[in-house]
């Protein structure tokens, strides 16, 4: 089977994979994309392609696959370098880029899940974790109107996809997630402005159909 | 004051990684001795996030996090390149750094537990460094082919510390004989004179491994 020079092995609810979508709309890059069904078996080409951690996504350029989104992020900035920077060019400002998006990586989706894999008080829980998580968030976002300073880069596609998911978050916790963070919100609303990220996320209560799903999936409910 | 500080911790092995980078580049610096038990306010204040080293300051810019650093460190002193110039082998050596990374948390626990539950997490230790030898190191001198680079830094505590902690722990992870690339790479690898110069010495790093073994051990199961 022919494929396109890059392919996306994708899942169109996995904030990790909307990441790299972003990247690559940003970049102006074409490619193909496969769609791995998160509520099934994983596919015997996700098994071939990632036989360390069998996760998307997996970026696949002239057949070699890049697995782990972060790693994916910086392989397509420095690949597709003629535009759309996604790093800033300092080396400072791109270690503190590297430390947010290393932060947001190590906190974020375990704290989500203790929203939206949970219920009761251990859900109770996870609300006010959530909250703390983003508040400090919103503290080191300031004033600026992206991560990045006045340009949207690499914090903010690690980071967006999770608003994709804030309707499910708030239905599922009974929460809104603005009265605490309203600065988060706006930069949420800000990036969604921009045609790369909005056609690269997912509508917001599909994704809450897919979780009410997962949840299942899980034995949650 | 050199332009360059780093605050560190003699036992730590993502200290040594800074080192030995910054030895590999010839950069010249300041070093602090933190005591881990008794953080100095220059941490808090170098690094309030994590509050923890190593902390690289640089013409009075704090950088923290051993990867994080390592890579400002390959940015601004490009000689003696410790990533490949190709994109796809930069992401194949970010991808290993990362895999120890997440993996690390499995060796902890291994060193804490006794018994039964030590032999479950040696299992899943070993599986973890037979991943990277079979799919990470495979074939090459090195992790980052035919030099050193910032895979093999970030996995030199394999190379430079673990023969010691299993033998605090009691129990075997790595052996010449179940993993002999990897072995023999932990060989090269510490022949390296950068490396070589720069381990703590062996019988002192010993006596820590045992200290801190005793003392996981000693407290109460609950």
């Amino acid at each position: 089977m022919a494929m396109k020079e890059v392919v996306l092995l994708d899942s169109w609810a996995c904030p990790f994979s909307m990441r790299v979508r972003i990247a690559l709309a940003q970049k102006g890059v074409d490619y193909e994309s496969k769609e791995e069904d998160l509520l099934l078996p994983k596919s015997e080409l996700l098994l071939k392609l990632n036989p360390v951690h069998k996760k998307i996504p997996v970026l696949i350029h002239n057949d070699r696959p890049v697995c782990e989104s972060l790693v994916i992020l910086q392989y397509v900035d420095e690949v597709w370098n003629h535009t759309n920077p996604l790093l800033p060019f300092d080396p400072y400002q791109r270690a503190q880029a590297r430390f947010w998006a290393d932060f947001i990586e190590k906190k974020t989706f375990e704290t989500t899940q203790r929203v939206w894999a949970t219920k009761g008080e251990e859900q109770e829980v996870g609300k006010k974790e959530f909250i703390d998580h983003f508040k400090f968030l919103e503290q080191q976002l300031g004033d600026k109107p992206y991560f990045g300073g006045d340009s949207f880069g690499y914090v903010d596609v690690v980071l967006i996809p999770f608003y994709s998911w804030f309707y499910a978050f708030e239905t599922l916790g009974d929460f809104k997630i603005e009265e605490s963070c309203p600065k988060i919100i706006a930069w949420a609303k800000r990036c969604m402005q921009k045609e790369n990220v909005a056609s690269s996320l997912p509508d917001q209560e599909k994704v809450y159909e897919f979780v009410l799903a997962y949840r299942k999936k899980l034995g949650v409910d | 004051m050199k332009e360059v500080r780093l605050l560190g911790a003699w036992s730590s092995v993502y200290c040594h990684r800074v080192i030995w980078a910054l030895k590999i580049k010839g950069v010249d610096y300041d070093y602090s001795e933190e005591d881990l038990q008794n953080k100095s306010n220059d941490l808090s204040r170098y690094n309030p996030v994590y509050q923890r080293i190593p902390v690289l300051i640089h013409n009075g810019k704090s950088l923290v996090e051993s990867i994080i650093i390592l890579e400002y460190i390959e940015e601004v002193w490009p000689h003696n390149p410790l990533l490949p110039a190709d994109p796809y082998e930069r992401a194949e050596a970010r991808f290993w750094i990362k895999y120890l990374e997440d993996k690390s948390p499995t060796f902890y626990s291994y060193f804490r537990a006794t018994g039964e539950e030590q032999e479950k997490l040696a299992t899943e230790a070993k599986d973890v460094l037979k991943t990277l030898e079979e799919k990470g190191l495979r074939e090459k001198t090195f992790f980052d082919g035919k030099q050193i680079g910032l895979t093999d830094l970030c996995l030199g505590w394999i190379a430079c510390w673990l023969e010691l902690m299993q033998e605090a722990a009691g129990v075997k992870l790595l052996e010449p004989d179940n993993l002999s690339r990897l072995h023999a790479w932990s060989r090269r690898f510490k022949d390296v004179p950068e490396i070589k110069d720069n381990i703590p010495d062996e019988d002192k790093m010993l006596a820590y491994f045992k200290g801190l073994r005793e003392r996981f051990t000693a407290s109460p199961a609950s």
